[in-house]
């Protein structure tokens, strides 16, 4: 037998074979947890998967279709002022991670042919902590501040860092010589306005179906509140009209798809769930019947969607599997993650943030898990900390930064995430 | 002819390697499919953006996932 290529499906089959055999089957904690893992997993498909991370995929797919990538590199060039590097670094993770998997090359490339250490580290860091999915779906889950305060944090604590690490390192900088910038590329076919303006209306109707029921019955919010339909709706026609004049699309395509989507509000008054499947399910078949832009649109989205929803699903499984939803228990005991990470001590932090530097989040996994934290008594300092470390280190990431960057700029990065992480928990801690 | 795709080993970078793949069987050219997953490596070529696909050491291509008539073109 070939024990080289066989030991990895061996121990898998042993592996899963001694989970059943020990399972502790009969006992209440655990019939518990399995069920907590189905009301978890199928509170996420009601709440979250239609109107937020749908319209999210469709976001993440046309900035990857329509902004171009090589035009925000070219402000990371070695010739670029110091000051724009870094705030391009520090933000145009938003637009270029949406997949961690396009962190290391880029974060390698303009360490060695761009801006050098600083924008390099400002990226590596903040690229995986403002990418569009995971804030809007931090701020969807775990309630608005901790989404606005990972943004904020992500973007500030990068240039620091980067800041930081430029300056331990500024006499190795100065000697490396620097290598030419892939060329930039074509330009768009709409004008800057015209493309800001697109993205403005996905975002619109994204952030107003979301629209959550205020505390207070009346007042400005409450009326948002309850005209959140109309103004989506308003979106939408926005972003139909924007489709016909800038992308090509035949208006009577358009145009039938709004029709149905009016008549579905007819049928179904209050059901607007189904109005906004049926308004979606128009726009994927005018994007896969064109044959431009709009169909790589939709194939991109869907390449993300593809990727993306099977880990989140087994993410929120096994979120739901050990920690149980907000207010009941899972596998691990309430009081283990209290006394970890509860309140908002100094040790609590640097645990959370420690833990966050070594393990690996696949895409928006992080989001789940450390809702299940919080749920069991996790403090908000400590969760922000695990935010802010945890998807931009892993243990497997750290050794491709080491095989870029060497021993010594790695190991003094990690320390500077891991502290930066825990003194911008307390610091959140401690006001919320 | 040597055809290198460039990829850390995303899922992208994987179906651009079955795809070059399928290019060259279906050409009937004479030529190697290589990955390479190295950074490093992938730096030198002056990539940024993965899955990236290099024929005879030029890159061709970056940040695409490729079909395998697109690929063809690029390689006739």
């Amino acid at each position: 037998m070939n024990w080289k290529n066989e030991w990895k499906p061996f121990f898998l089959i042993a592996g899963i074979f001694l989970v059943f055999f020990y399972l502790p089957t009969g006992t209440v904690r655990l019939e518990n947890a399995l069920l907590e893992a189905v009301y978890l997993a199928s509170w996420y498909a009601r709440e979250h998967v239609i109107i937020c991370l749908i319209p999210a995929f469709f976001i993440a797919g046309a900035i990857s279709v329509f902004i171009s990538q090589a035009s925000v590199i070219k402000y990371l060039g070695p010739k670029t002022k110091r000051l724009i590097a870094y705030s391009v670094a520090a933000v145009s993770g938003s637009v270029l991670a949406v997949c961690s998997c396009t962190v290391l090359p880029l974060f390698s490339g303009i360490y060695k042919m761009g801006a050098g250490l600083g924008p390099a580290t400002a990226f590596l860091y903040a690229g995986p902590a403002v990418n569009v999915l995971a804030i809007i779906l931090t701020a969807r889950v775990l309630g608005l501040e901790l989404g606005i305060a990972r943004a904020v944090g992500a973007l500030s604590f990068s240039i620091i860092i980067g800041g930081i690490m430029h300056f331990i390192f500024r006499k190795e900088e100065s000697e490396k010589a620097a290598a030419k910038m892939p060329a930039p590329a074509p330009h768009s076919k709409r004008t800057l306005g015209q493309n800001a303006l697109y993205f403005f209306s996905m975002v619109l109707i994204l952030i107003f179906a979301n629209w959550g029921k205020p505390a207070e019955t009346d007042g400005f919010w409450n009326l948002v509140y309850t005209s959140k339909w109309t103004i989506t709706s308003a979106a939408a026609v926005l972003l139909g009209i924007i489709l016909i004049a800038w992308f090509n699309i035949k208006w009577w395509k358009i145009f039938l798809v709004g029709t149905g989507t009016a008549l579905s509000v007819l049928l179904f008054p209050d059901n607007p769930l189904f109005t906004f499947c049926t308004g979606t399910t128009g726009l994927i078949i005018i994007a896969a019947t064109s044959k431009n832009e709009t169909a790589e649109w939709l194939e991109s989205s869907w390449g993300f969607a593809k990727q993306i929803t099977p880990l989140l699903f087994y993410g929120v499984l096994a979120a739901g599997l050990c920690l149980g939803r907000p207010g009941h228990e899972g596998l691990i005991p309430s009081a283990w993650i209290q006394s970890l990470v509860g309140g908002n001590s100094i040790s609590s932090n640097l645990f959370a943030s420690v833990v966050g530097a070594f393990m690996y989040f696949a895409t928006l996994t992080e989001v789940p898990i450390l809702q299940g934290l919080m749920g069991n008594g996790m403090g908000k300092g400590p969760a922000l900390a695990l935010l802010l470390s945890g998807p931009a280190l892993s243990l497997p990431n750290m050794l491709v930064i080491r095989s870029v960057l060497g021993t010594k700029k790695t190991f003094v990065f990690v320390l500077l995430v891991i502290t930066m992480a825990a003194i911008s928990g307390i610091i959140y801690g401690n006001f919320f | 002819m040597k055809i290198e795709i460039l990829g850390t080993g995303c899922p992208k970078c994987s179906r651009l390697f079955e795809n070059a793949k399928q290019a060259v069987l279906e050409s009937n050219l004479e030529a190697e499919v290589l990955k390479v997953q190295d950074i490093n490596e992938i730096t030198n070529f002056g990539v940024m953006i993965i899955p990236a696909l290099a024929v005879n050491g030029e890159v061709k291509s970056t940040g695409k996932l490729l079909s395998s008539d697109e690929i063809k073109k690029l390689l006739t």
